[in-house]
């Protein structure tokens, strides 16, 4: 074995480290979120447990599941907008009739397919193996669903801002958002675990009225519709809000030439 | 009285930050012709592309396609054009009527399975249409882009290289492709390439850019001798020297 070819290897992936902090950034941020996530977890589970009565499936399957679909249909989305980066295909798609109302609508339209196709399987293999029912969650599972549907669509329209913006390197800042935005969610513990700066941030972030409702339900509570119907609102705004983001990024995108030079790797 | 232009470009500029890549650019293209753009690596040719085909805005200036204006109608106006490039394959990952069926109803081409059926035996690719385009030679990849730019019968057509990077034989195949669709009087074609000869071969007209500006413009059979060069290819080496000249001068 030859050392200095062992060690050319090596020098390449420092060349693009030192080079690419959006590649820094995630060797640092998973560890950081699963320590937040699970010492908030933790913290709960130790309260709850004193409790009795507490459906744990219900409660933890089902956030589980319920985050799961706010992912997929958020990476539905930006999977079809990665294929583009990864195919090198902007200059293709960009250089015709297509507007970008359509390329997003496009985008959206295959983030509900895969989205709504994820949950049927979950919800299949959640009753079979576990005896969850989502029925449990009565009439307030449409508007869990269409928070997080919303919520999804405008995360995913976000990300793929982001990575036309920043290039092709960015992608794995994309891959944790969901992670990132988890904890200050409450989707596996009630919010007021949290500490108060967080708990600020959590009162802007639709899901965390979605898992707050469901904990609710789930402890035989009424449906919160009056928090539900803030969740959507806000939901709403920040679906508004990407669409603004993404729309300017494709401009700053047209301005500067990005598109047509998105083969590079790195583009500032 | 001659026909209206299919392009127009009007004082068209684009800077980034204190470099002008293109600088004060105007020319037509006419139905029927074929217009070669020429110039050294840098000399503002595929920003000039760029920016008629809509993914780059110019600094200053108009295009207009067929009489639209691209800023104003950009839609509209790209709904009329098409291209081709080197530097854009198609998606390798869908298969030639695949890619010819996604970009067909992106141009929402009307009867598009008899259209991509028939761009199948126009350009030799029917034995190619399940396979995938990433598996295909560079020659195949290139008259699968031509499909591609022929799907909606574009009144204007961009060329970027399009016979770079293929043997002699499949160039000239593709060169006669594209000169019949241009004889029919249907479509105007705007060509960049390096090649000279072919420029000769193919051109109505030929524009010398350097340094983003048009320095000469004329017809490619009578220009070199015009300009005291033994042909097109002398002529663009002479221009391609005096710019690195200026440039290197202090």
């Amino acid at each position: 074995m030859n050392a200095s070819r062992v060690a050319a290897i090596v020098l390449r992936q420092l060349f693009l480290y030192r080079s690419s902090p959006q590649r820094v950034v995630p060797m640092f941020a998973w560890v950081a979120l699963d320590i937040v996530l699970w010492g908030f977890i933790s913290r709960y589970l130790m309260t709850a447990a004193v409790r009795p009565g507490l459906n744990f499936i219900a409660t933890l399957l089902g956030a589980v599941l319920l985050w799961d679909f706010l992912t997929r249909v958020m990476q539905g989305v930006t999977m079809a907008f990665f294929e583009d980066v990864w195919s090198r295909n902007f200059l293709n798609v960009f250089a015709t009739p297509l507007r970008t109302s359509e390329y997003l609508a496009g985008l959206v339209l295959t983030g509900i397919t895969t989205g709504v196709l994820g949950l049927v399987v979950m919800l299949v293999l959640a009753r079979v193996a576990f005896g969850l029912s989502f029925l449990a969650y009565g009439a307030a599972l449409a508007p869990f669903l269409f928070v997080l549907f919303l919520s999804g669509i405008a995360l995913g329209i976000a990300a793929a801002a982001i990575v036309l913006r920043l290039g092709p390197a960015s992608e794995w800042l994309i891959w944790p958002i969901p992670t990132i935005v988890s904890p200050f969610a409450g989707v596996f513990y009630p919010v007021s675990i949290l500490p108060l700066w967080m708990q600020a941030v959590s009162k802007a972030l639709p899901p965390s009225y979605v898992f707050e409702g469901m904990r609710a339900v789930v402890a035989g509570k009424p449906a919160p519709w009056d928090r539900l119907a803030l969740g959507g609102a806000l939901a709403v705004v920040f679906l508004v809000l990407a669409c603004f983001f993404f729309t300017r990024v494709y401009r700053y995108a047209i301005r500067t030439g990005l598109i047509a030079r998105y083969s590079a790797e790195t583009v500032s | 009285m001659p026909p209206p232009a299919i392009l127009a470009v009007e004082h068209l500029c684009k800077s980034y930050g204190e470099l002008r890549a293109v600088d004060d650019v105007s020319f037509q293209v006419a139905p029927g012709e074929i217009v070669g753009l020429v110039g050294p690596n840098g000399a503002g040719k595929t920003t000039t592309l760029n920016m008629i085909l809509g993914v780059l805005a110019p600094t200053a200036g108009r295009i207009e396609i067929e009489g639209v204006d691209l800023a104003r109608a950009r839609s509209r106006a790209l709904s009329r054009t098409n291209f081709a490039a080197v530097y854009a394959p198609l998606p390798g990952n869908l298969t030639v009527e695949q890619n010819l069926r996604v970009f067909g109803m992106i141009y929402t081409v009307e009867h598009l399975t008899q259209r991509i059926e028939r761009l199948l035996v126009d350009y030799d690719l029917v034995r190619f249409r399940r396979t995938r385009a990433g598996l295909l030679s560079s020659g195949e990849q290139t008259r699968l882009g031509l499909a591609k730019a022929m799907l909606n019968r574009p009144r204007l057509l961009l060329l970027d290289e399009p016979t770079a990077s293929i043997d002699p034989s499949s160039a000239r195949d593709i060169r006669a492709l594209i000169s019949a669709v241009v004889d029919s009087g249907h479509s105007g074609v705007l060509w960049t390439s390096h090649n000279m000869y072919e420029v000769e071969a193919v051109c109505d007209r030929v524009l010398f850019l350097s340094r983003g500006k048009i320095l000469l413009e004329g017809d490619p059979k009578a220009l070199p001798h015009e300009h005291g060069a033994a042909s097109l290819d002398d002529l663009f080496v002479a221009v391609a020297h005096e710019a690195l000249h200026e440039r290197a001068a202090p």
